[in-house]
Parts: C-alpha cells; sequence; structure tokens
C-alpha cells in the first residue's frame, strides 16, 4: 500500500513586472501524508495555493523546494520513473467541460490511460471501458462510449473524469475542487461516488475544496490554507468543532450554516440551547 | 439514438450557407476544367497565321497574336495555376505548422528562436524578395517558384497556429492526457492537432489565394514559371501582345476573369470556415427573417408595444 507523503513544499513563481521580477510564494512549506483508505481534505479560499499543490503532486510542475514522496521514495521526474508514478498517483480536475477533449469520445479518454499503464490490450480496451464507464454509474456504458463530450452533462462529464483518472488503478487520487462547476442538485452524488470509490479501492484521496461543510462529511483530516500556508491541520471533527486559527473562523462564519443566522442565534440564546463554541465565541465577540 | 441523423442534418445546414455553397461551386467548377479540359483542347502552342481573331466556331475564345487557341491555352494554364496554388499551400501549411505547433507547445528557448524566425520572416516584403530570388535564378522551374512563394508566406499562419497552440496546450485536457502518461508527440498530434484544424484549413486556403496570386503578379513581370504555363504568364504574353491597345479582350480577360472568379471562390470559402470556427462572425439572416416574421405575424404585441409609450404619456398627463 502506498502512502505519498508531502515534506516543506514549497512553490515560488517568479513573475515578470516590466524589467523586474516580483516573487510569488503560492505554497510555503506544507507538509501532509496521503495514506491508503483515508481522505485528507485541503480546504481554502481561491488562490490560497491549494491548486498548485494538486500540480505538484500531479508532476505538472516542479517544487520550488521541498519533497513528494511515494512509500519513502522520492518521485520520478521522467521516463520509466514518472510512468510508475503516474500508474500509482492520478487527479480529477475541476472543471469537466474543460477537462475532456472536445474532438474525441468518451471512449477514447479512457482507452487512453488503459493501454498506457498496461491495464487492458487492443483487444479487450473496449470491454474495459465499459467496465470502468459502468463504475463511475454511466449506465448503460454501450450508450455512453461512442458520445462526444459535448454530448453530456457536468455530472456526467465529471464522472467520465473520475473513471479517466480510475483507468491507471491509482492508489493515491487527487479531486481538485472536483464539483466546484457542478449544479448544486448533482454535487452530492458525485461526491458520493468518489467516497464511494475511495473505499472500495482503498484509494488515498485528497480532497481539495473551499467548502467546509463536504470537508467535513468526507475527509478524516481538514487542513486549512491561506496564502499558501497551512494555518490549521487536524481530524475534520477537531478542525470544525474547535476551531483554532483564526481563518478558519471566518470560513465557518462564511459557509451559509442556518446554525449561523443571526436569528436562530438569538432564539437559541432565549431557549438556553447549548451552542458550540466557535459560534459563541463569535456571539462574545459582537 | 433515432434522432441522429436528423440531428446531422441539421448541423449540415448549418454549415452549408450559401457563402459556403457558391464558394465550393465555383472552385470545383474551376479544379474540374483544370482537370479535364486540357484533354479535349488542341495544342496551346500550335502557331497559326490566323492571328488575333475574336471567338468564333472555330477557337471558341479566340486566337492569340500568334494564332494560338486561346481555350487551349487556358485549360493549360487553370492545370498549371492551380499546380502552383496547391503546392505552395501544402508547403505553407507544413512550415507554419512545424514552427507555430511545435514552438508553441514546446515553449523555451526553442519557442523564441522560433517566433524570432517568424517574425523576420513575416516583415519580409513578399514580392520584392520573391523578385529578387526570382531574378537571380536562371532554371525558373515550377517547383523552384512554389518554394519561394511558400517561404514568404506561411509566416502569418505560423503566428496564428503558434498563439491557438499556446492557449490550447493550457488547457485541461491537455493536463489530463500528460497525467494519463501520453507522450508529446501524441499529445500534440492527437489531442492539439485535431482542435487546431478549423485554423489550419483557413490558412490552407488563404495561402492558395496567395499563392495564385503571387505566381501571377511574377509571372505578370516575367519572372515566373519558365515552361509551364499559367493564368499569369496568359497574362505577360497578352500584355506583350497589345491586346489591350489592340482591343483582344478574349485574350486578356479568360485568365483575368479565371483568377478573379478563384480568388473570390476561395475567399467565400474562407468566410465561411471562419463562420465555422467563430460562430460570433456568423451572419444570421435567417433568424432574423424569423424575428420580424414572427413580430409581423403577431399585431397583438405590435400594437401592445406602440401604446406602451402612449399610455406612459397619459399617465404622465393624469399625474
Amino acid at each position: 500500500m502506498s502512502t505519498l507523503a508531502v515534506k516543506d513544499l514549497t512553490k515560488t513563481y517568479l513573475l515578470r513586472d516590466g524589467l523586474r521580477f516580483k516573487r510569488l510564494e503560492a505554497v510555503k512549506g506544507v507538509h501532509f501524508e496521503l495514506t491508503p483508505g483515508r481522505t485528507v481534505a485541503l480546504v481554502g479560499q481561491s488562490g490560497s495555493g491549494k491548486s498548485t499543490i494538486a500540480k505538484l503532486i500531479a508532476q505538472l510542475e516542479r517544487p520550488t523546494s521541498g519533497t513528494i514522496t511515494l512509500d519513502g521514495k522520492p518521485v520520478g521526474r521522467r521516463g520509466k520513473a514518472l510512468a510508475a508514478y503516474r500508474d500509482q498517483v492520478q487527479m480529477v480536475f475541476q472543471d469537466p467541460f474543460a477537462s475532456l477533449n472536445p474532438f474525441h469520445s468518451i471512449g477514447h479518454h479512457l482507452e487512453r490511460p488503459l493501454l498506457l499503464h498496461g491495464k487492458a490490450t487492443k483487444a479487450n480496451v473496449r470491454e474495459k471501458c465499459l467496465i470502468l464507464l459502468e463504475r463511475v454509474n454511466l449506465t448503460p456504458a454501450e450508450s455512453f462510449i461512442d458520445r462526444k463530450p459535448h454530448e453530456l452533462s457536468g455530472g456526467q462529464r465529471q464522472r467520465v473524469a473520475i473513471a479517466r483518472a480510475l483507468a491507471p488503478e491509482p492508489t493515491v487520487l487527487v479531486a481538485d475542487e472536483p464539483v466546484s462547476m457542478l449544479d448544486v442538485s448533482i454535487r452530492l452524488g458525485v461526491l458520493n461516488l468518489l467516497a464511494t470509490l475511495q473505499r472500495e479501492e482503498n484509494l488515498a484521496l485528497l480532497y481539495i475544496t473551499h467548502d467546509l461543510a463536504t470537508a467535513r462529511h468526507f475527509s478524516d483530516e481538514i487542513l486549512v490554507m491561506y496564502r499558501g500556508d497551512v494555518v490549521e491541520q487536524g481530524p475534520a471533527d477537531d478542525v470544525i468543532l474547535t476551531p483554532q486559527a483564526e481563518f478558519t473562523k471566518q470560513l465557518l462564519v462564511a459557509a451559509p450554516e442556518p446554525g449561523t443566522n443571526p436569528r436562530f442565534l438569538a432564539e437559541a440564546k432565549r431557549r438556553g440551547v447549548p451552542m458550540p463554541d466557535h459560534l459563541a465565541a463569535l456571539e462574545d465577540r459582537t | 439514438m433515432t434522432r441522429t441523423p436528423s440531428r446531422r442534418r441539421a448541423a449540415l445546414q448549418r454549415i452549408l450557407t450559401p457563402s459556403l455553397v457558391i464558394g465550393a461551386g465555383l472552385i470545383i467548377a474551376i479544379v474540374l476544367f483544370g482537370l479535364i479540359a486540357p484533354f479535349f483542347v488542341a495544342d496551346p502552342l500550335a502557331v497559326n497565321n490566323a492571328g488575333m481573331h475574336g471567338p468564333s466556331a472555330q477557337n471558341l475564345l479566340g486566337t492569340t497574336q500568334t494564332g494560338q487557341d486561346v481555350l487551349a491555352q487556358l485549360a493549360w494554364a487553370t492545370r498549371g495555376s492551380l499546380l502552383v496554388g496547391v503546392i505552395v499551400a501544402f508547403l505553407a501549411l507544413f512550415l507554419s505548422a512545424f514552427f507555430g505547433i511545435l514552438g508553441g507547445y514546446l515553449g523555451g528557448w526553442l519557442d523564441e528562436v522560433f517566433s524570432l524566425f517568424t517574425n523576420v520572416v513575416l516583415i519580409l516584403p513578399g514580392l520584392p524578395l520573391m523578385i529578387v530570388i526570382g531574378s537571380y535564378v536562371q532554371q525558373r522551374g515550377l517547383l523552384l517558384i512554389a518554394f519561394i512563394l511558400a517561404i514568404t508566406s506561411w509566416a502569418a499562419s505560423a503566428r496564428v497556429l503558434r498563439s491557438q497552440t499556446l492557449s490550447i496546450r493550457t488547457r485541461d485536457y491537455v493536463q489530463a492526457s500528460k497525467i494519463a502518461g501520453e507522450k508529446a508527440h501524441r499529445i500534440i498530434g492527437v489531442e492539439i492537432l485535431p482542435n487546431l484544424l478549423p485554423v489550419m484549413s483557413s490558412g490552407f486556403v488563404f495561402a492558395l489565394i496567395t499563392a495564385i496570386l503571387g505566381e501571377a503578379g511574377l509571372s505578370f513581370i516575367g519572372l515566373g514559371v519558365v515552361g509551364t504555363q499559367t493564368w499569369g504568364s496568359m497574362l505577360f504574353y497578352a500584355q506583350n501582345g497589345q491586346a489591350l491597345t489592340l482591343g483582344a479582350w478574349w485574350w486578356f480577360v479568360p485568365p483575368g476573369l479565371m483568377i478573379a472568379l478563384l480568388g473570390c471562390g476561395l475567399s467565400l470559402v474562407n468566410f465561411s470556415i471562419d463562420g465555422i470556427i467563430n460562430p460570433r462572425l456568423r451572419t444570421a439572416p435567417k433568424q432574423l427573417k424569423q424575428a420580424k416574421k414572427a413580430r409581423q405575424a403577431s399585431p397583438a404585441t405590435k400594437r401592445e408595444r406602440d401604446d406602451e409609450p402612449e399610455q406612459a404619456e397619459q399617465e404622465e398627463v393624469s399625474a
């Protein structure tokens, strides 16, 4: 079973500003571990470095410093070592409308990783594609395999993207805001699918999101990022119920939970309902 | 699944705009003429005593000063001009794809070198360069002229392809195929190239137009292909034979008209390709007509709209 460990990961971009260069520290010294069967959620606002971490893990970008190790071995940068790493680590992109090539059929998107990672031969690749489509609940699979991406809805496309990521039979899966571009009504379906697949495959899942509620619901551990720093890290319930960092508290307040409705709070106080700590803290401040 | 044929027909109807149909019709007619007519006409170089005769039953498009049949010349010239155009267009397509797509995808210093080279070629003035090269070389064969035309006409579409590639290579589906483990040549060939096809076909058509016009220009000033007849060489000989001053319109009008018609056809096709690539450029006469019809068909709504300002006025008055 593979464990992906991220140690002291830093990514600095050099931005050219006329003749001068500006440094943008997208990720500053982040540590975490992805272990089989566990989900780690990475929470933070836009521009906090979440997607940069996803790209670094997927080897689309190289870290400025720090290491990413798989089972204690540093990851390969090119050739066979990189191919071996990609056998293990796969990624689901944020935008299902951009992550499928409009020119190719759904079948093409699944065939390629299957063939590249030796999970199918030319003879049985179609069969394996159908199995993959069924695994992500796109049934009847026969009717989806020859369609083009534009003929599918956002949720169906994201299921195809998940199937593609699962094709090499990875042990680590990075999901970069997998539902943020989808309608609210189908988000839960896609998230439940991810959770089911994670349980069945014993995947190590990194779930990147800006939504604390789903992070708590679907993950074991939560990392809260703010401007490239991890400001809080711990078991999901602890982070949500007893947030330590100021930014986490702000995030919790920003979420439209019924509990944070001022009218509801006043009513709860009048009746003497015990309040979660972070809400009580808010009440004291105001 | 039963909807598919009708859906396909609807898509076809959307693509088959009048400009595409007319343009393609013109091109096909000219290409067929160039392909078939040379087999049926007399020797275009056979000299005859009956020079400078107007159209007659014997010579449908009259004769030149030396009594050569203009129709026969036109048939062979059409073939020659089209051949030059097609060779140049393919060469230019290859060069622009090589420099544009490869540089755009690989980036780094290679891209810097490639785009510097592209920009240098882009600002080289085309026709003067052709004249200089054409006047230096003694044996001006068809391939050489095609090569000269190609190296002066690929740069603009290379820049377009480069910018398109830069945009496509950062799209998620390219990143995703990288994560899936695709090799660079497959990413360029299978993931990126198909999405560049509309842009490339428009570049191809444009190169075809410029090549045929450029070749006609070169031939007209006497620096064109030696040994192969083209529309430009016909015009050159017509000019030399003082066709214009003698009023021999049958000699210079047909090649000029062919150039104009082919240019028109290719441009029309190019416009409709643009319309397919970028729907915002598509003109919508049909929808406009439908909207107008709908407005006329429901006078009630029209009356309402007309009444509104009056009502508002009345209200103002009463207030």
